[in-house]
Parts: structure tokens; sequence; C-alpha cells
């Protein structure tokens, strides 16, 4: 199958490993992926802080980009910018246009765990890590796509790796996009009763589907000089190649 | 009274945080409230069922929301009851004042009501020189300490024991204890004399039902059962958006509202009340009325995406799940109707430059719209505020700052630009503050994904 790779300008940007780990799992499952070097960003940020003007240009350069492709599905890293795809329908309500291809664009894009477990049936990726480790739901993934047993049945396959259930594994980290700049210190409120499940868990790394709440984790979790590793769900499929 | 402003939500917010009592408070009561609710809609096989059939009952309401007034209007008229049309909270505290005032009324008795909250009712009774003593246990709290209530359902949430003790010391000067039993009863005794003594009873109401004119109201302390049927006048105040068609839809949202607010399958009690009673030998009031407010409801009813908001049915499920209003409690917000349902109602009943903060105090995670029994999508209805509110009254770096996002995400090689400028101003110069006092940030990567690509 033919895949075209939304890295999203996050992990482009800041952690271009879950692109790379993303190909390399893909590859391994026997996708042939390609990557259009012309997309930037989902139009998330401008959408959900009420920009509406500035994100529906950015999503209709998305949606001619990825009409061009010849890939049977576009697969992105990110619960979140995947589910914000879905919402371009929503964008575009009322628009004869863009509305019918907004929705055509939505049904040909899918997160990562959801590509692997709903699209290609695929639960075992071959993928082995050792150590303890545990998942938080990002909330995007788990209530926009309803991606709940995909990322675990995924994570149970992984050889070596002892998978804990997170306390409360379905409760927000405070990111929340502009929210955690806005309003930063309830958005670290929030994201310490996280820290504190995740640090009752006793896990040697905590695995999510998003960049952005492993942003968020992560850098509470350095802040206070944990041990606790954050990875991204790609990053811990692929690691076998890279051991 | 201590009113907080919806305008300085991030002060209110920052005290909140700092409060140590309330944040215990708030995170025992709303996770106490969370796991209760969720093996109480566990224990129905048919919770997803329930919640539609809810919401499309209430969505006919709504489309249908004259037809159904008038039934309503109709049936409780000729069963006794008068009705009182108010515009705004203005207009429905007048009439009411003005109810109390003829009959020379001295004391009134109040339940636990939401819509008198919104309207500040009591400052009006009181300066019409009535004495306003609220009976629902939690109401009386706040009552006592001058303060809004925190919760929809809950108003004294917020509040520890001690600190409900402390306050009974000073107030009833009953003697210090912890022992929950004796605070409860010494507030019940209190309570008591009050309902004897009252000229009038004030409610509010959870459904009225347009077939029969019939108005029910659900509780726990009875206290609701006592003001609407000791006194010899009750008033009754809804909002217009309360209505049921049958009374066979009772069924559903009764199986919805106290497994949704309280964990509980049934209140302890629910009280019918259609008009008044028929014979002198008969219990009851001698006269009903009821208050239909409207106050912005018919502006939000007009409006295809805000009208949702008016099938909410006053739970408080998303106040206890919302993980902003686990940290903050209810009144930071500044309003009677806290938590992501408030952050929907308050801008839209108080006006939108009031209350402009609200709807960006979200992580949207939806967890308000996973637990809602009528599938209110509070998110999305967040963010068409989020919509009308930023291009208008956004900070005028941030509307710069959007301006210049999309210039630079629909241009890739203005992308690649900032990227490379990104790297090396994230070397020079402190990156936003916000992120980097309770966080470290993590640095941009020396090559990009779009840059790994080429040399593969």
């Amino acid at each position: 199958m033919k895949v075209s790779l939304f890295v999203t300008c996050l992990v482009d940007q800041l952690w271009t490993s879950v692109g790379v780990s993303s190909v390399e799992v893909l590859r391994r499952v026997g996708c042939e992926v390609e990557f259009d070097k012309r997309q930037t960003c989902c139009a998330q940020p401008a959408f959900n802080t009420g920009y509406l003007d500035e994100a529906r240009p950015v999503a209709r350069r998305f949606i001619e980009i990825y009409e061009e492709s010849k890939a049977d599905a576009i697969v992105s890293p990110s619960g979140s910018c995947t589910a914000m795809v879905h919402h371009y329908p929503q964008l575009f309500a009322g628009d004869p246009e863009w509305l019918p291809r907004a929705q055509a664009i939505a049904a040909k894009t899918h997160e990562l765990s959801s590509f692997l477990v709903r699209v290609l049936k695929v639960e075992d990726v071959g993928a082995s890590w050792q150590g303890r480790l545990t998942w938080h739901d990002a909330c995007h993934g788990l209530r926009d796509l309803n991606l709940k047993s995909e990322p675990r049945k995924l994570i149970r396959n992984v050889r070596g790796a002892e998978f804990v259930e997170l306390e409360h594994a379905d409760a927000c980290c405070g990111f929340g996009g502009t929210f955690s700049v806005k309003y930063p210190e309830i958005s670290v409120a929030i994201l310490d009763q996280k820290i504190d499940a995740i640090e009752r868990a006793g896990v040697n790394a905590v695995v999510s589907g998003d960049a952005s709440c492993l942003m968020q984790i992560g850098g509470r979790l350095s802040r206070k000089g944990s041990k606790v590793k954050v990875m991204h769900l790609a990053e811990l499929l692929a690691a076998d190649a890279r051991g | 009274m201590n009113h907080l402003s919806s305008e300085t939500f991030d002060q209110n917010a920052k005290a909140a945080l700092a409060d140590s009592h309330l944040r215990g408070a708030l995170k025992n009561a709303t996770s106490l409230f969370g796991e209760r609710r969720k093996a109480a809609a566990a224990s129905l096989p048919n919770w997803e069922d329930l919640r539609s059939e809810a919401r499309a009952i209430k969505d006919d309401v709504l489309s249908h929301l004259d037809r159904y007034l008038l039934e309503f209007v109709g049936n409780a008229e000729s069963r006794g009851a008068k009705i009182h049309w108010a515009r705004d909270a203005a207009e429905a505290n007048s009439i009411i004042c003005g109810l109390a005032l003829e009959r020379n009324a001295r004391t009134v008795v109040k339940s636990k009501s939401m819509t008198t909250e919104e309207t500040h009712l009591n400052d009006a009774l009181e300066a019409a020189g009535m004495q306003v003593v609220e009976t629902d246990l939690g109401e009386y709290i706040i009552q006592l300490a001058e303060e809004p209530p925190s919760h929809i359902i809950a108003p004294a949430i917020h509040k520890t024991r001690g600190q409900i003790a402390e306050l009974f010391n000073a107030e009833l000067g009953m003697p210090l204890t912890d022992d929950i039993a004796r605070l409860t009863s010494t507030a019940r005794a209190t309570l008591r004399d009050r309902f004897a003594a009252a000229d009038v009873g004030i409610s509010g109401v959870n459904f009225a039902i347009a077939e029969t004119g019939t108005i029910v109201i659900v509780e726990n302390e009875g206290n609701i059962r006592l003001t609407t049927s000791l006194p010899r006048i009750h008033i009754a105040v809804m909002g217009i958006e309360k209505l049921l068609p049958r009374f066979a839809d009772l069924d559903v949202f009764l199986k919805l509202l106290p497994r949704s607010g309280t964990g509980q399958r049934l209140t302890t009690y629910q009280s019918y009340i259609t008009g008044v009673k028929r014979q002198p030998s008969d219990e009851g009031p001698e006269e009903l009325h009821v208050v239909l407010l409207d106050n912005g409801r018919s502006r939000m009813l007009a409006h295809p995406v805000t009208r949702q908001s008016l099938a909410c049915i006053r739970c408080g499920a998303c106040l206890n799940a919302c993980p902003v209003y686990q940290q903050v409690g209810g009144h930071a917000y500044g309003s009677v109707y806290p938590g992501p349902i408030g952050a929907v109602i308050t801008p839209q009943l108080m006006g939108i430059q009031k209350a402009a903060q609200l709807p960006f105090a979200s992580s949207l995670c939806g967890a308000c719209r996973e637990v809602c029994p009528v599938k209110i999508d509070i998110p999305r209805l967040l963010l068409h505020l989020r919509a009308e509110i930023s291009p208008r009254q956004g900070k005028l770096s941030e509307r710069l700052a959007f301006k210049m996002w999309a210039q630079v995400m629909m241009r890739p090689s203005l992308y690649k630009l900032s990227s490379v400028v990104g790297r090396v101003m994230q070397r020079f110069f402190p990156v936003s503050k916000a992120w980097t006092n309770g966080r470290d940030l993590r640095p941009i990567e020396s090559k990009s994904f779009h840059e790994l690509w080429s040399n593969e």
C-alpha cells in the first residue's frame, strides 16, 4: 500500500525521530512511503484559537497538496492533527466547492496506530524494547478518533516491554495548544496530576501518540529531574531496527 | 457578597491555584462525583441510547419551544397556576418581589435554584426588605459565608469540613466539631423553624411537562418538598428551555440526571406539582406562580450552533470531568454557571465582552462532551465562541501573529526560512516564559524532517 506521510509541523521542527520512526514502521509493514515536501501545518493552532480566516487557507492548501497524491492513504503520527483534518468539513460547512473536497481528504487521513490496526490489520510490527512502560491517551486521539484499544494492542506486542496501565490514562495532560501559554499555571497544575500518576506507575517510559502531549509531559519530567523517558508510539514501534 | 468577575478569570484562577484548602476540597469532590457517575452510568446497559434519546427530545423541544411553552402554560393555568413571563433577570426579580410585597410577606424560604442565582434574586428580595433563607444545606452554607455557589449541584463544593465547622461556630454559635452528622443536624434544626415561619417558598424547576402543566423538582434533602408545600405561596422560577413534551419523557431524564449529577439511581425526593390544591382540605400552598425566564435564552435559541447549549439539564457532570474546573473550581469563572457549560453559557447570557476569557479556559480535551447526558458538543461550542471573540477582541499581537503564521504555513520557502530563524532565535532569546516557568522546552532540531528526507 502506498501512503503519504503527513509528519506535522511539530514533529518536523522539534521531534524528527518521530517522523523517521514512522517511516521505518510503515516500511516494515510493507508500505511504500512518500513525503510531500510542500507540507507545513494542518491549521489546528489557528482553528482552535478562533482564527478561522487564517485557518481556512492553510487547510485548503493541505487539501490541494494531498489531492494530487496517488497514495492510498495519508498517515500522520498525531491523533490531534489527524482529528483536525477530520474537522475540515466543519471548517467548510456550507461551502459547496470545498466541503466535498474536505470530506474526501478527511476520509483518507489516518492516525498511525489507527492505520496500522484498523486499515492494515497489523497488531505486531516486530518491535522490541526492554523496560516497563505506560501509555497516555492523548485527548484528540481518544475522544475525536476513538483510539483506545489500537495503541494498546500494538504496545502489548512489543517484545521485552512490560506494559502497565496509567492511573487516569484518559485524563488530559493540560497541553491544549495555545491554552498551555494562555493559562500556563492551570496547564501545569493539570500536568502535575499526570506527572504524579506517571511517577506512581514506576515506569521507565511513558508513551503517547502525540508529540505535543509528550513535549508537555517531558518538559515537566525533565524540569523535575525525573528519569522517566517520554517516547512517541512511532519511536517505540521502530525500536528494534535501531536497537 | 463577594462576586468575582468573569473578566478577571486569569487572576481568579491564579488565586484559586494558590489555595490549598480549595484544591484539596475540589480534588476529593470532583473525583468522588466522577467515579460515582461512571459506576451509575455503567449500571445501565443502554446508557448511550438514553443519551441519544434525551438529546432528541431536547432538540424537539428547542425547535418547537413556542408551541410547547403555550401548551404548558394552558395546562398549568387550567390547574390554577399563575404564569409570569420575564424577559430578563430584572423583570423576573421585580415580578417575584412584587408578588411577595403584595402579600405582605416578610420571610422567604428558598430551595436551590440556579435560575434564581442567575438573576441574583436574593439581593433583590433583601433590598425589598425580605428575609431570605436558603434551605439547601450547601446553599445555606454559602449564604452564611456570603459567597456565591461554585458548582451547579454542589454549591459549597469548595469548602472543607473544617471550614464549615468554623463557619457554623461563628454564625450559629455551635461548638467546633468535625462530626458531619452534628453539623448537619444543627443546620436542619435551624432550618426547620424557618420553614414554619415562612410566608413564601421559592423553588427552581428541573422539568416542566407541557402535556400536563406539571413542574418536576428532584432533590435529596427534603427541603424542596417543604419549600413548595409549607408556605402559603409557592413561586417556581424556570428558564424557558426546561420543558419536556410528555410526562413519559421523564423516564429518560430521570434516569440520566441523578446518575450524571451525583451518581445516584434516584434522588431521595421527586416532587410533581400540578397546579394548586383543589379543596380546602387538600395539602399544599394556596397559590402557585410560575415565572418563565428568557434572559438571553431566545437569543441562544435563534442561532443554529449555540442552540444546543439550551439542552443542558444542569447536572454538573461536565464540571466534575473538566481538568480546568478540577484545578480552579467554580468561583474563578465569575459566573453562577462555571466549568465547561458555564464557559459556553456565560458569554451568551452576560455578553461576550464580559466573559471573553472563559471560552479559552479549556484544553479542548473533550471530557465534558463524553460525560454530558444530553450529548452537548461543548468543545464545538467553545470553538464557535472563540471564533466570535478572537478576530474582534484578540490582542493585536495575537491577531498579527496568526496572520503571519498563515503566511508562513502557506509558503514552503517561508516555512523553511522560519525554521532556520527559529533555531537561531532560540539560542539567543529566552523563549516564552509562559512555557518555561513550569516546563523545559524541547529545543528545535538542528535538521528538520524535511531536510532529513532530502538527505535520504
